[in-house]
């Protein structure tokens, strides 16, 4: 089931939502879905520079959203949907958390008034 | 069940049940009740703690499949029987993590019988909300929005559904 997946894994999800709660951090990831990047090459469409744009790129990197590759000059950024997926699993899994809940709370009702 | 976002930083659940209010409020704040329903269906709720008054502190420990487990508690702010109960809420153990405690308001409302749930989750701020609604909740919403639709649109030229 996909609630047991994730929520073993708070801290991930933290730091997944963390990550995911900027709008440049979210335009970063939504750049990177279309193929990988480098920190130039995503810096010129924000009104930011290099530096800020890096900033930014450490956090989705300790979230673990983005990896950077290994040519030491370019080091391209890449999206890592891994923890994305998990999110929406646990979102999907919030979902149905309540719609079975009430399926169960409905019979309850059903049957508490059927004794009275 | 209907989920909507009634304002930037909130998400709402709406559910209406063939019951009076005072069994439909009982239910969800008496905890030999709330065992009974509360959680998935492959999902058992091993502790259920309420002390019901402002200030007073609840926790539910609920044990899942392959022995996973899931912690949610809260602190009650306000208790308006059988009509309203606004609490915290946090699905974390940890006190560090309250920056995404939640606040959670039931609304009981009874008409000709039936009662219909209204629980709204306010979250810290629009942008977790949001990231939220980015992720995989933006499906849930638009299926609710349009089975509303559906619904508004079915019974056109009758009375709007309660």
């Amino acid at each position: 089931m996909e609630l047991t997946a994730t929520l073993d894994q708070p801290e991930q999800l933290d730091a997944t939502f963390a990550a995911l709660a900027d709008p440049t951090r979210r335009a970063i990831l939504a750049r990177l879905a279309r193929g990988e990047a480098s920190v130039k090459e995503l810096a010129e469409p924000f009104a930011m520079t290099q530096p800020a744009i890096s900033k930014h790129l450490k956090v989705l990197e300790r979230a673990g959203l983005v990896s950077r590759g290994r040519d030491a000059q370019r080091r391209p950024c890449r999206l890592e949907a891994q923890p994305l997926r998990d999110a929406t699993t646990w979102l999907a899994g919030y979902r149905r958390f309540w719609s079975e809940s009430y399926e169960r709370l409905e019979s309850l009702l059903g049957e508490l008034q059927e004794n009275q | 069940m209907i989920i909507t976002t009634p304002t930037d930083r909130e998400i709402s659940i709406v559910k209406e049940f063939d019951a009076p209010r005072p069994l439909v409020f009982d239910a969800h704040t008496r905890p030999e009740l709330l065992k009974r329903w509360f959680g998935p269906h492959d999902w058992r709720m091993e502790v259920c703690e309420v002390d019901l008054r402002p200030g007073g502190s609840w926790h539910y420990l609920m044990r899942g499949p392959g022995g996973a487990t899931m912690h949610l508690r809260g602190t009650y702010l306000e208790i308006l029987a059988p009509e309203r109960i606004v609490s915290t809420e946090s699905n974390v153990d940890c006190e560090a993590r309250a920056e995404h405690e939640s606040l959670g308001t039931l609304v009981f409302v009874e008409q000709a019988g039936r009662t219909t749930v209204t629980n709204t989750i306010c979250f810290p701020t629009r942008e977790v909300r949001d990231s939220v609604l980015s992720t995989g909740m933006a499906r849930g919403v638009g299926e609710g929005l349009d089975r509303l639709t559906a619904l508004l649109a079915a019974t056109s030229g009758s009375p709007a559904p309660r």
